[in-house]
């Protein structure tokens, strides 16, 4: 089963022809992803490796019944790339492109819910991977393993960290997803933990967050009144300094949430197994399967 | 970014806000210089801490000679640490009521937030917290426009003096413009004064987004007159995200979470961090080099931990910058490097191809953590 991506999910990869979505289009495809398309405006006709170029994204679907989109173009192409992948119908687009400004990111995201069905994943996301089926990202696969635990993170070196602690103890995963931790992300982790306790493969789900915002906290909520599966969670940055805030707004908005510790009684009183050190993943899943 | 009240000011003057005429001076001399403010004035202390009138920060000067007092006293003085560098002068006006407007993103809900109150000039946090009632709160979505009827709503469920309704619609349009245009991560301003020379925006926190600074030829400038610690700077200089800590192990990490998280671990060792370092995705050899060049200036560090999980990021280019910058040299310091992930095998390999007695290659975390915590024995 997995989650949002599976071996029949088709990947139009936008802005294939630059350096990074060339290197990690390629790299997804030699793992087995059914990369089926690329764009470039002004490239129709063209091919990267085989792989046809279109001018639009529309064009792609239309060509090759794509439905899967990886956004690779630089930040000031961003917006319009994931809306014009929006307005085509594709079913998730995943956006990896770092450093969109937030009002870019909170318009599209804003369009694309009133306007469109699509699912949006990221940006400044590392994509996502089920193993052994498909992998839409900068994801390393060599660390996934096939199996029954759901992994959803904000931090994309910390997602890989988590996958690697597991598929030491040879615990395999059923999708692995990095949210981003950019100030809009598509995707929550109440949109992913949905997803994972809707899926029968998956078992136990492993969420890892940071300091900053309050999507742990509602992920708490959320984990308490309606997931029944097992949850284990790291938070990241309890150690780290306490950035300085300016202007009240900010702190009427979130209160007092944000910090590690309130993040990790959070999720605690919600029943989470919460974790010190992301090398304490793997065993502490290992415990509840 | 942060900017000083200053900057937050020159911009309102971009967007058309009514805001006090001003004068900056760095120091006693630039007063002498086409100063033409009528006074009374206010002198205001330029720093990026709350508490500054409490502190001797602002002052009413009503003539030439208790402008040069309060210059004098206000320039280089120190609140909360914070070191006077500049001075606001501005022409005083009669306050009539004072208002507090906000504009920010909320993360939560994914939507701009407009916070108005007639209870402005005061602490907001503690109106919020006892009177919640007084602070009105509007959610803007940020696929549509933020209209003049939902402006107009706001003041009449604020109670705010409805004489001057079309004075404040059209200051408060122009602040959400700036906040909106001008890619702002933060409008505050407290307070919004009705005045005898009319509605006026006095005191500006703004905060830019500078994601944004490709499309914002303004956001150079504002940027350079920041003050931020040399090492931050040159690591800046080089595009990488560097925070000075306290602690003595030298922290190089690619991604914001996993930096932290090495924090973390360094700290269940025993140790702590000088640094938080983030090479960020898809790092080239010359940006590791560059950060191992950072952490030389350094002399609290003792140790250094390159902690790599390759995604975006290639192990191999950071091991070839990690040899480039070490060959031949005689490190300060040793290195305990770890490197998973995308070409990790190929990184390890030309680690080994180019040893140095001063690097060190672990296979976990946990064992670089302890190793860069207690020492290479």
């Amino acid at each position: 089963m997995a989650i949002l991506l599976d071996e029949n999910s088709k990947v139009v990869v936008q802005g294939i022809t630059g350096r990074e979505g060339k290197f990690h289009a390629l790299r997804n495809r030699d793992y087995g992803t059914n990369i089926v398309a690329g764009t470039r405006p002004g490239k129709g006709g063209e091919e990267v490796e085989s792989i046809p170029i279109f001018n639009t994204v529309q064009e792609a679907i239309e060509s090759t019944g794509a439905n899967v989109a990886l956004t690779m173009v630089p930040p000031a192409f961003a917006k319009d790339a994931v809306l014009e992948a929006a307005y085509a119908d594709c079913e998730l687009i995943v956006c990896i492109t770092e450093g969109i400004p937030a009002k870019d990111e909170a318009e599209m995201y804003n369009l694309i819910k009133k306007n469109t069905t699509s699912k949006l994943l990221g940006p400044n996301c590392p994509g996502l991977i089920s193993p052994g089926k498909s992998n839409v990202g900068i994801m390393p696969h060599e660390i996934t393993l096939p199996g029954n635990v759901g992994v959803v993170s904000r931090s994309g070196t910390l997602t890989y960290q988590a996958v690697h602690e597991l598929t030491q103890l040879s615990i395999g995963q059923s999708t692995c997803i990095g949210i981003g931790g950019d100030p809009v992300p598509g995707m929550s982790f109440i949109d992913v933990l949905k997803e994972f306790e809707e899926d029968q493969e998956t078992q136990v789900i492993v969420m890892i967050g940071e300091i900053g915002g309050t999507a742990e906290e509602e992920a708490a909520e959320y984990i308490k009144e309606k997931v029944t599966k097992p949850v284990v969670s790291y938070i990241a940055g309890v150690t780290a300094p306490a950035g300085k805030k300016m202007g009240h707004a900010g702190a009427i908005v979130s209160g007092n949430k944000g910090t590690a510790k309130a993040k990790m009684s959070a999720l605690e009183e919600a029943n989470v197994v919460v974790v010190s050190n992301p090398t304490k993943i793997g065993q502490a899943v290992k415990e509840l399967m | 970014m942060d900017l000083f009240e200053y900057q937050g000011k020159s911009l309102y003057g971009n967007y058309d806000i009514a805001h006090p005429n001003s004068f900056l001076a760095s120091n006693i001399e630039d007063l002498e210089k086409d100063f033409n403010l009528d006074y009374p004035v206010v002198v205001k202390a330029q720093v990026q801490v709350g508490g500054r009138g409490k502190a001797g920060g602002i002052k009413l000067a009503s003539t030439h000679e208790e402008l040069h007092l309060h210059s004098n006293e206000i320039l280089g003085m120190d609140i909360k640490g914070h070191k006077v560098e500049k001075i606001l002068i501005e022409e005083a006006s009669e306050i009539k009521e004072e208002y507090y407007l906000s504009f920010t993103l909320d993360r939560s809900e994914k939507k701009y937030l407009m916070m108005l109150s007639a209870k402005g000039g005061m602490d907001i946090e503690a109106v919020a917290a006892e009177n919640p009632d007084d602070l009105t709160m509007v959610h803007i979505n940020p696929a549509e426009t933020l209209t003049d009827e939902v402006i107009k709503k706001a003041i009449h469920n604020s109670n705010l003096n409805i004489v001057y309704e079309n004075e404040l619609l059209k200051i408060i349009q122009s602040l959400f413009k700036l906040f909106v245009d001008g890619d702002c991560d933060l409008v505050e301003v407290n307070p919004l004064a009705i005045t005898s020379s009319g509605v006026m925006a006095l005191d500006s926190k703004v905060s830019l987004d500078m994601s944004a600074k490709y499309r914002h030829e303004e956001f150079d400038e504002i940027e350079k007159d920041i003050p931020i610690p040399p090492s931050e700077k040159s690591a800046k200089e080089k595009g990488l995200n560097f925070i000075k800590l306290d602690g003595s192990v030298g922290i190089i990490g690619n991604g914001a979470g996993l930096v932290m998280s090495t924090l973390d671990v360094v700290a269940e060792y025993g140790g702590s961090a000088a640094n938080f370092l983030d090479i960020g995705g898809g790092a080239k050899a010359e940006t590791v080099s560059a950060a191992l060049d950072v952490l030389e200036t350094d002399k609290s560090v003792t140790s250094v931990f390159i902690n790599i999980f390759g995604g975006i990021t290639r192990c191999d280019l950071v091991a070839q910058g990690i040899v480039e910058a070490t060959k031949g040299k005689d490190l300060k310091w040793p290195i305990v490097i770890r490197l998973d992930g995308t070409n990790a095998i190929e990184g390890l390999e030309i680690l080994r191809a180019n040893p140095n007695e001063k690097i060190f290659i672990t296979d976990t975390m946990n064992q670089a953590a302890e190793l860069a915590v207690k020492g290479i024995n």
